[in-house]
């Protein structure tokens, strides 16, 4: 039985009940544990959480870039075409797969260094790019868009740069080439895991800034993967908390400053030292995150959560609505 | 391998033992160590070529240890004094030649059997005593090279490659002209030396003259081993160094050397291990064929490759018993240290040591 | 906090050769004149190639400097040797950036520990007891004593870092990136620790970070680096509130503040360029390829010292009265 394939008008991805799991000689990890969440055309959301909390692999689950010992075990990941068509990217054919990656959906890495194949040009990449998605796709006319794309990613002298290979250039201008590549075939989504935080605060700023013009001008959904929360702060139109593989929180990026719910997230603010504040003293959260082998019962947060009650130890908080929008997953909330 | 490992477990316990009785409270404080004996062990006896070559090992330990003492033949009389006839026998297999030596004579109508044990113990001595001799001077200057840098690995380094640059028959050649005579020297007129490097090699203190050419080979050797070492440790050291806590060394005090020898010795020392092990079977082989050039005793020392060369002009009409049969030997011993090697350096990958951490603790909590 | 001077950098200037040149040199760290005193925490800020690493390093003589004078509690320590250095070490000490590696793989916590005693010579009684109870103050158990390091979590070994540093009781401590490698909420523990031990045994520390929230929240003055000389320095919020050279405008402004509010709100300023590479610095003032206010002035000739306010020095032309 086959349920109709429905996305909201407006979004361009839609990933419900991811389950991810990695089958170890420890045992089995519980690496996502029913994450949900949306992205709208031109928004950007952030998923935000410390190491471990399953944010990378959750991206990478939704574009079955998973590999043994880890398994996508269950749930959906709705994405809407440029054609129109609605697919479920955990569940089609691995050709058409292939053809929505690096085409319609864009990957971006931490490290651009090992993104980029120290044996080949700028250029080649590009041309890579564009070649394996588009049928003839001649040397002459990917050179031209390759100069385009690095002089759109701000890359001074992009005709000198297209042949440069990645280690004549500096951390910030590999990033951008980065960047330059992974726009060459217009994608509808962006996902970046942690782009910037190898890079210098202040080449981080030209970063963030020509990801949000790019992201103007091709009218892209990004996700953003950190555990910076002042990146948040600055990019983030909505923001997912997770900890412990699942999402705690959800919000606009003003509900979740200014009005956090979940304990994780309180802690988690004033753990951060905001240098536009005076702070006394800086909150820190007691304890360790959890073994994801076996998870506890109940709240995953339980244990270093200082507002639990005895129902958090046995049984997992549904996410509960707090204001539009704004929801979390926290039995300090249930309505009565 | 259940008894392997328990028998290891045994041995460590049993050392923790003797140390507690030494100083109290030595078994809390090297708990994690012992541990980690612990978990080698196991790792170990998970490897069945680990194993085997273990046995193998230790086989040849304790035939090259009793060998000269055990064997019933003295390998200094010619039995062909006696009959030429006695000149390669074949190999006694059926009952219908009881009596004969059951795997046949030598040259000189000896028995083969007899005379491998000498030959064990000669192999044995002279390629672990080149490793361990080899070994820490390669690893030493290794070190320093890598440590201090600039001009003192220059220095160190260019030293290493004029070594490394001696092909290694060449100067065994070159040595057994001159050294032997030298040799011959003083060990006849110092008795003390003498007797200690004739109880050594299990020979009798007549054949000096021999021992002297063993000697020799032994120089040549190593002076041919020590740069592998010497490079091998150089890129180790040159990685460890830049690493914190050796300028935390640095900045609790401590000198240079102990620096080199508390901190970057044990931390480079898993690979060296390995090598060194391989490598005693290589030594094994490469003494077996300076000798078998002729660079190394002659009769009547029972040398393994001598023996080989000898009955090598009368193969394989009739010596073909001798030369399947020691050449065996050498083999067996090779195969020996490098399946240990093998083993060794899979229990002293970092990478599989957790995957081995988790199987030892599931394995431990079964035990109860 | 008193007045008083512990360490008095002057001139300092450390070059590395260039790997196969004889006469190209990374020109890390030059001309720095730094004073910290007793008591204070100053915070040094920069982006990578800046220097502060480096300057840290000399500072303690983990590298000798090619020129300048490093003076600590009056002495003279710039070409210190032997004996001497050994002292100085006794009473300056250093927290890295990363514990994995700081920590020698192959020791016990206790041996690690009792490295330092041991070397100086220090004489602390029954070694276990004295253990136990130093490795209270740093929140850790005498369960932890004879683990090897990777036994631990990486909270657990920054922690032993700073046991480590602090257990000859040194005055000074040079602290490299010490929480970088750490995650946020494990990063105030740390922060919080290093806080309670700096009032506990009246240290000074030398905090270098290229996190500049955290440096300020840790720190009482500030000096920001650029391309191996100080451009700025000042208390800390001073500096913060209100930057005077251009290029700590560009890098304050470049700062992720969690607050969407003023992230939103507040001037943006993207620098333009890339830092040039520190073999062959630009001429006069390091910072005018990139400056939006630079003059000919500014390309000729290095800019001296401004004392803009009391304790507030700027590097630029810009604030030099004709």
């Amino acid at each position: 039985m086959e349920s109709r394939l429905y996305l909201p008008e407006g979004e361009i991805l839609r990933v419900e009940d991811l389950v991810v799991k990695f089958y170890t000689y420890a045992g089995v990890v519980h690496a996502v544990s029913g994450v949900s969440f949306y992205v709208k055309n031109g928004e950007t959301i952030a998923l935000v959480g410390e190491t471990g909390c399953g944010k990378t692999v959750t991206t990478r689950a939704i574009t079955r870039l998973i590999e043994s010992p880890g398994r996508v075990e269950s749930g959906r990941a709705l994405f809407r075409r440029p054609s129109g068509e609605l697919v479920d990217l955990l569940r089609i054919d691995t050709e058409i797969l292939r053809e929505i990656r690096g085409k319609e959906i864009a990957y971006i890495f931490q490290d651009p260094t090992s993104a980029l194949d120290p044996l080949y040009t700028i250029g080649f990449h590009i041309h890579e790019t564009i070649a394996e998605h588009s049928k003839n796709a001649k040397k002459k006319y990917t050179f031209k868009k390759a100069v385009e794309l690095l002089r759109q990613a701000l890359i001074p002298n992009p005709e000198v740069r297209v042949k440069n290979y990645p280690h004549e250039m500096s951390g910030g201008m590999r990033q951008r080439s980065v960047i330059a590549i992974s726009l060459s075939n217009s994608p509808r989504l962006l996902i970046a895991d942690e782009p910037t935080t190898n890079l210098d605060v202040t080449i981080q700023a030209q970063i963030l800034d020509l990801l949000r013009s790019l992201q103007e001008q091709y009218k892209m959904g990004v996700i953003l993967i950190t555990h910076n929360l002042g990146i948040v702060a600055e990019v983030a139109n909505r923001v997912y908390v997770m900890y412990a593989g699942k999402i705690v929180e959800e919000g606009t990026t003003e509900q979740i400053f200014y009005n956090p719910q979940h304990p994780y997230t309180k802690l988690l603010l004033r753990a951060v030292p905001d240098p536009t504040k005076r702070v006394e003293k800086l909150e820190s959260i007691p304890g360790v995150v959890p073994s994801l082998i076996n998870p506890p019962p109940g709240c995953r947060f339980q244990p270093r959560c200082p507002f639990a009650i005895i129902k958090c130890a046995s049984e997992e908080p549904p996410m509960i609505r707090v204001e539009d929008e704004h929801r979390v997953s926290c039995w300090l909330f249930e309505k009565s | 391998m259940e008894f392997v490992y328990k028998a290891l477990k045994k041995v460590i316990w049993f050392y923790a033992g003797i140390r507690e009785k030494l100083s109290r409270g030595w078994i809390t404080k090297n708990s994690s160590r012992i541990r980690e004996w612990e978990l080698m062990a196991y790792a170990y006896s998970k490897s069945p070529i680990g194993v085997i070559g273990g046995i193998i090992v230790f086989i040849v330990f304790i035939l090259a240890v009793i060998g000269p003492i055990i064997s019933w033949e003295p390998y200094w009389e010619y039995k062909i004094v006696i009959n030429e006839s006695y000149r390669y026998m074949p190999p006694c297999l059926t009952p219908s030649c009881s009596g004969n030596p059951l795997l046949g004579t030598d040259e000189w109508g000896r028995d083969v059997l007899a005379m491998s044990l000498y030959g064990m113990r000669i192999s044995f001595v002279i390629s672990i005593v080149v490793v361990l001799l080899g070994a820490p001077l390669g690893i030493v200057l290794g070190l320093l090279a890598g440590f201090k840098g600039g001009i003192v690995d220059e220095i160190l380094m260019r030293v290493t490659d004029i070594f490394l640059a001696f092909p290694g028959l060449v100067l065994a050649i070159a040595f057994a002209s001159v050294l032997p005579q030298r040799l011959r020297g003083v060990l006849e007129a110092n008795s003390v030396l003498r007797s200690f490097f004739a109880s050594l090699f299990g020979l009798r203190e007549a054949e000096y003259g021999q021992i002297a050419a063993l000697l020799s080979i032994w120089f040549a050797m190593v002076i041919v081993w020590w740069p592998g070492y010497a490079r091998i440790v150089r890129g180790s050291a040159l990685s460890v160094k830049e690493m914190p806590f050796i300028e935390a060394a640095k900045l609790s005090g401590l000198s240079t050397w102990s620096i080199l020898f508390r901190h970057l010795l044990p931390n480079v020392i898993s690979p060296i291990l390995v090598m060194m092990t391989f490598d005693i079977a290589t030594a094994t082989l490469f003494a077996a064929a300076l000798s078998f050039l002729g660079l190394g005793p002659q009769e009547p020392v029972p040398e393994l490759g001598f023996m080989i060369s000898k009955a090598g002009q009368f193969f394989p009409e009739r010596s073909s018993h001798v030369v399947v049969y020691l050449g065996s030997l050498l083999l067996f011993i090779a195969i020996g240290w490098n399946l240990l090697g093998d083993a060794l350096r899979d229990i002293l990958d970092p990478r599989t040591r957790r995957a081995i951490e988790y199987r030892f603790e599931k394995e431990e909590k079964k035990r109860g | 906090m008193s007045q008083e001077l512990l360490v008095k950098a002057q001139g300092v200037k450390k070059y590395f050769r260039v790997r196969g040149s004889l006469t190209k040199k990374i020109r890390a760290v030059d001309g720095v004149d730094l004073s910290i005193r007793r008591g204070e925490t100053l915070g040094v800020v920069g982006e990578s190639g800046c220097g502060k690493t480096t300057l840290g390093r000399v500072i303690l003589r983990l590298l000798d400097p090619t020129a300048g004078k490093i003076v600590f509690e009056g002495k003279d320590i710039t070409r210190a040797r032997g004996n001497l250095l050994k002292e100085y070490w006794k009473n300056a000490q250093m927290i890295f950036q990363d514990p994995h590696t700081s920590l020698d793989p192959k020791m016990t916590i206790a041996s690690i520990l009792l490295e330092p005693i041991r070397f100086y010579k220090i004489n602390v009684g029954d070694e276990e007891e004295f253990l136990t109870r130093q490795m209270e103050l740093v929140g850790l158990g005498k369960e932890h004593l004879y683990r090897y390091p990777h036994e631990l979590s990486g909270g657990q070994k920054q922690r032993v870092a700073i046991l480590r540093a602090i257990i000859t009781r040194p005055k000074f401590i040079v602290l490299d990136e010490p929480t970088s490698s750490l995650d946020v909420s494990v990063q105030a523990q740390i922060l919080e620790l290093l806080k309670d031990l700096q009032r506990k045994f009246n240290l000074t520390y030398m905090f270098i970070s290229h996190d500049i929230s955290v440096v300020k929240y840790m720190s009482n003055r500030m000096a920001v680096m650029y391309l191996g000389k100080i451009v700025e320095v000042g208390p800390s919020d001073s500096v913060f509130e209100n930057p005077q050279h251009p290029y700590t405008r560009f890098l304050l402004a470049a700062v992720p503040i969690p607050d969407p509010k003023i992230a939103r709100t507040r001037q943006k300023l993207i620098i333009k360029g890339e830092p040039p590479s520190p073999i062959n610095p630009p001429p006069g003032c390091r910072f005018h390829p990139r400056c939006p206010f630079a003059s000919e002035e500014c390309k000729r000739q290095e800019p001296p010292f401004i004392e803009v306010e009391k304790d507030r020095y700027v590097y630029c032309w810009l604030y030099v009265k004709k």
